[in-house]
């Protein structure tokens, strides 16, 4: 087995990429056959892409490399300029310095930062400069910066408190609020990674985003509304206990922790590892990693959320669970339990 | 004349690492690694919910995400007393065996291979056969496009480049193809934990994934494509380019001290019965000692933290960040872990030969069988070298894809026989203390946790690249990196090639290895962090 193809891409496989990103983009497949030849001109220049890491565990170069449509050999050789990345380049030391200089010389590049920037002198060090140093540099001069993962949006796990390098995300650290694309969750989803930049090469235009600056075609809407479990949540069918039988019938995981009322992310559609499988399918509750300061926030993780309305008033999730039998059925409007949902109106901007 | 060469930053490696080497007379005379970030975990994790420590410290590390899950989960069932049940055992193994072949297909092809394959060279290779023809048509495109990406500026053409042309060719084949491969092996832990890396349903108890035979067959199917990738490329690659590079052989020994904490839980949870078991190596002497977590010290000499913060064992530790400035006396944030004095190797080399050692057959059949296939019969200590590490982890891919196909028919045994528990929680404690040892693809790895009041009141990680990584000690015995830098030839220090092999030959991860102290309590009074 070689790779699947010989001399690069071809108009077919533009075509393909293009029909999974219309889907993404919520656009007609009418579009497929323009949006292909977009991408197949934008792919002749090889756009550069500069990939920083500074306080991060590589986890999104990780999860970036587990990109499918196009995956990650279509996209370093044949869509976009990889042209610094430490994880993956050749060269090393002297000559890694030099191939950074250059592209930052050019100002021609995109700029997708991994980790967050520790600002506590001393904590955070690349080739004897301080990453706060390198970041202002390289995304001052970049055509735009994209941040990947919880940790370059706002800190992420190693920000949690106590923060003791005191680390931020991009757009605070620089004071690029507005300028910066964020795309939160621990690690990024590589389909919303990869369709953004699908998307901004294609039509030269960022996408719409929310005011954390979230693309809102990945992060407008919740798990818990689009959870396969959710019939069960509007119904009172709950986990109490792992391994029991209501986990293997596939209840909701709202009592064991499930965070997926109070996250958006598209995590239920976009799915994990070539939509192969995703964190609420194998039993897990959501801890919320999608969501800003989502270690604090949500732990514990475990505990369920406090403010959570069940379909059933004032009724607590236990009673519920024990008052099912006479009550299912009754639970139908999946978009008004929606909105009995507390919590969301204090997570500003979203809809 | 002596020259200091500096290469800041190690590409492809995980994290931050700087390594600067004294040259003089083409010989590495001495060096120095350097830890250059730090986050802090181990603060981060003081008075939490213990059962959240599992999905914290997977944050330590992109790359081996898995094993510090299952250090945490193991050192939580310790202290919360107790057993998880044999099916979650064996979901854990898939899941982490998954992470193993991930992680080394990884480190052989993109993370190490472009140190001994000229991707240019492949360009002057004649192929016959038409997909390599193809995969050079798109090289050629691909250089003559003038934009490199990430293979600009790296160090083509240097004489030490030693593979013809053919063989290049074919390892950048199958460096694309690898790609693919990784990808897999990491599908199988999304397919049994929800998302990889991060992976969701193994915490202190057993596993929130329930087997079907639906799953289980897909992941078999795609284990076993791996296993068949494993034996006719990945294995086949390794001994075609090794006869190029045999003087890598008698390179980079380092200190000759191995340990490994164990990893694949037999169903006994006997340490010394995992499919790699626990055990560690002094002196080069191929005997294997007892060693456990007692036995562990560390010291802060060369480091930046207090002087009151060294000769602690993880469990007293004190850990107080001192920031002096590099180029200082220290120059590191990484601790100098040892056992009993003395520097310890970790990652595949060293548990491949604990279980070599220890007469585990399945190694012992795949290691045998490695050295006559490099005419190096009978002499298992050109092991202990830079081609000894890279051949140690293509056999150790190899025995855990071979396991994990068996480890998939144990568990529809189980479930054929009824059994079908995944899961058995006691309450978190008031009080508690406990220790997981086990290993991550780069070596072995370490989690403490003491809790009281039903939160963490400490938390403490040793991690492999610490060991590796480590800096001097209080004797000014050097880590086992620098140890096997001494003596590398550089026939270059503008191009230091071959400090690159030896320091990817550990395959570092820096990340996991920096900590942070912060004085705090009594008994645990502080956790290296992270």
């Amino acid at each position: 087995m070689l790779t699947k193809r010989g001399e690069g891409l071809t108009r077919r496989d533009f075509m393909k990429i293009a029909g999974s990103a219309v889907a993404m983009f919520g656009l007609s497949q009418a579009f497929v056959p323009k949006l292909a030849r977009a991408l197949e001109k934008a792919a002749a220049g090889r756009p550069k892409v500069v990939w920083l890491h500074f306080a991060s565990d590589t986890g999104c170069t990780e999860s970036f490399i587990k990109s499918d449509n196009p995956s990650t050999a279509d996209l370093v050789l044949d869509i976009l300029s990889v042209d610094y990345h430490e994880s993956i380049m050749a060269a090393a030391g002297k000559q890694a310095d030099e191939v950074l200089a250059k592209a930052v010389a050019g100002k021609d590049y995109i700029c997708i930062v991994e980790g967050g920037i520790p600002t506590v002198p001393g904590h955070g060090m690349i080739g004897g400069r301080e990453m706060l140093d390198i970041a202002k540099e390289v995304c001052g001069s970049a055509k735009a910066v994209v941040a990947i993962g919880s940790c370059a949006v706002d800190g992420g796990v190693p920000a949690a408190a106590p923060n003791p390098s005191k680390i931020k995300g991009v757009d605070e650290a620089l004071n690029m609020k507005g300028k910066v694309i964020n795309l939160p969750c621990c690690p990024v989803n590589p389909e919303w990674l990869v369709g953004t930049a699908v998307y901004v090469l294609t039509t030269g235009k960022v996408p719409e985003l929310d005011d954390k600056g979230r693309p809102k075609m990945f992060y407008g809407r919740k798990i818990h509304d689009n959870c396969p479990r959710r019939t069960h949540f509007d119904t009172g069918h709950f986990v109490e206990t792992f391994g029991s039988k209501e986990e293997a019938m596939g209840y909701c995981l709202y009592k064991v922790g499930c965070k997926g009322p109070e996250t958006w992310a598209e995590c239920p559609k976009t799915r994990w590892n070539s939509k192969e499988s995703w964190c609420i399918e194998i039993g897990s509750p959501c801890v919320g990693c999608a969501e800003n300061k989502w270690t604090d926030n949500f732990a514990p993780f475990y505990e369920k959320l406090a403010n959570v309305a069940l379909p059933y008033g004032d009724l607590t999730a236990d009673k519920i669970g024990i008052g099912i039998a006479i009550a299912t059925g009754a639970a139908i409007a999946g978009h008004a339990v929606g909105k009995a949902v507390r919590g969301q109106q204090k997570k500003e901007g979203n809809p | 004349m002596s020259k200091r060469v500096v290469i800041d930053p190690i590409p492809r490696i995980e994290g931050h690492l700087r390594i600067e080497v004294e040259v003089e007379n083409g010989k590495v005379k001495d060096a120095w690694s350097s830890g250059t970030l730090f986050r802090g975990f181990e603060i981060i994790l003081q008075g939490r919910d213990p059962r959240d420590a599992w999905f914290i410290t997977q944050r330590i590390c992109g790359v081996c995400p898995v094993s510090h899950g299952h250090t945490s989960t193991l050192g939580l069932e310790d202290s919360f007393k107790v057993t998880p049940p044999d099916n979650a055992r064996i979901v854990r193994n898939l899941i982490e065996g998954g992470q193993f072949v991930h992680s080394h297909i990884l480190w052989f092809y993109h993370l190490n291979a472009l140190d001994y394959v000229d991707v240019v060279s492949a360009l002057k290779a004649s192929p016959r056969e038409k997909s390599l023809q193809e995969v050079q048509a798109r090289i050629r495109k691909f250089v003559e496009s003038g934009q490199l990406g990430p293979f600009a500026n790296g160090y083509w053409g240097h004489p030490e480049y030693k593979l013809p042309p053919d063989l290049n060719l074919l390892a950048v084949a199958h460096y694309l193809e690898a790609l693919e491969m990784q990808k897999e092996a990491s599908t199988i832990v999304a397919q049994l934990g929800g998302k990889m890396p991060m992976h969701m349903s193994t915490p202190p108890g057993g596993t929130t994934f329930i087997p079907t035979v639906e799953v289980l067959d897909n992941v078999l199917w795609r284990m076993k494509r791996i296993q068949h990738w494993v034996d006719t490329v990945y294995i086949p690659d390794v001994l075609a380019i090794a006869p190029y590079y045999l003087k890598y052989a008698g390179i980079g020994k380092g200190v000759g001290n191995y340990l490994s904490w164990g990893v694949f839980e037999d169903a006994s949870f006997d340490p010394k019965k995992r499919a790699l078991p626990r055990g560690a190596i002094f002196g080069g002497k191929l005997e294997v000692k007892d060693v456990g977590a007692k036995d562990v010290t560390e010291f802060v000499d060369y480091s930046w933290f207090s002087d009151d913060s060294g000769k602690r064992n993880p469990m007293d530790g004190k850990t107080e960040p001192k920031f002096t400035k590099m180029g200082d006396k220290k120059y590191t944030w990484l601790k100098a872990p040892r056992i009993d004095g003395k520097p310890m190797e970790v990652g595949a080399l060293s548990r491949v030969l604990v279980a070599y050692v220890s007469g585990n057959p399945t190694v012992k059949g795949l290691v045998d069988g490695a050295l006559k296939a490099l005419g190096q019969q009978g002499k298992p200590e050109v092991l202990l070298s830079v081609l000894g590490r890279i051949a140690a982890r293509a056999l150790e891919t190899k025995m855990i894809a071979d396991a994990m196909v068996d480890w998939v028919g144990e568990l529809i045994g189980n479930m054929k026989k009824g059994n079908t528990r995944t899961y058995a929680m006691n309450a978190v404690p008031e009080k508690g203390r406990g220790v997981g040892l086990w290993e991550a693809p780069r070596g072995a790895l370490a989690h403490w946790n003491v809790i009281e009041g039903h939160r963490l009141k400490n938390y403490q990680c040793v991690v492999p690249t610490t060991w590796n990584a480590s800096p001097r000690d209080d004797k000014g015995v050097r880590g086992p990196i620098e140890e096997a830098l001494v003596g590398t030839p550089v026939s270059n220090p503008e191009k230091p090639l071959e400090v690159l092999r030896v320091v990817h030959s550990f395959d570092p991860c820096i990340a996991c290895a920096v900590h942070i102290i912060h004085p705090v309590t009594n008994e645990v009074k502080e956790f290296r962090v992270v």
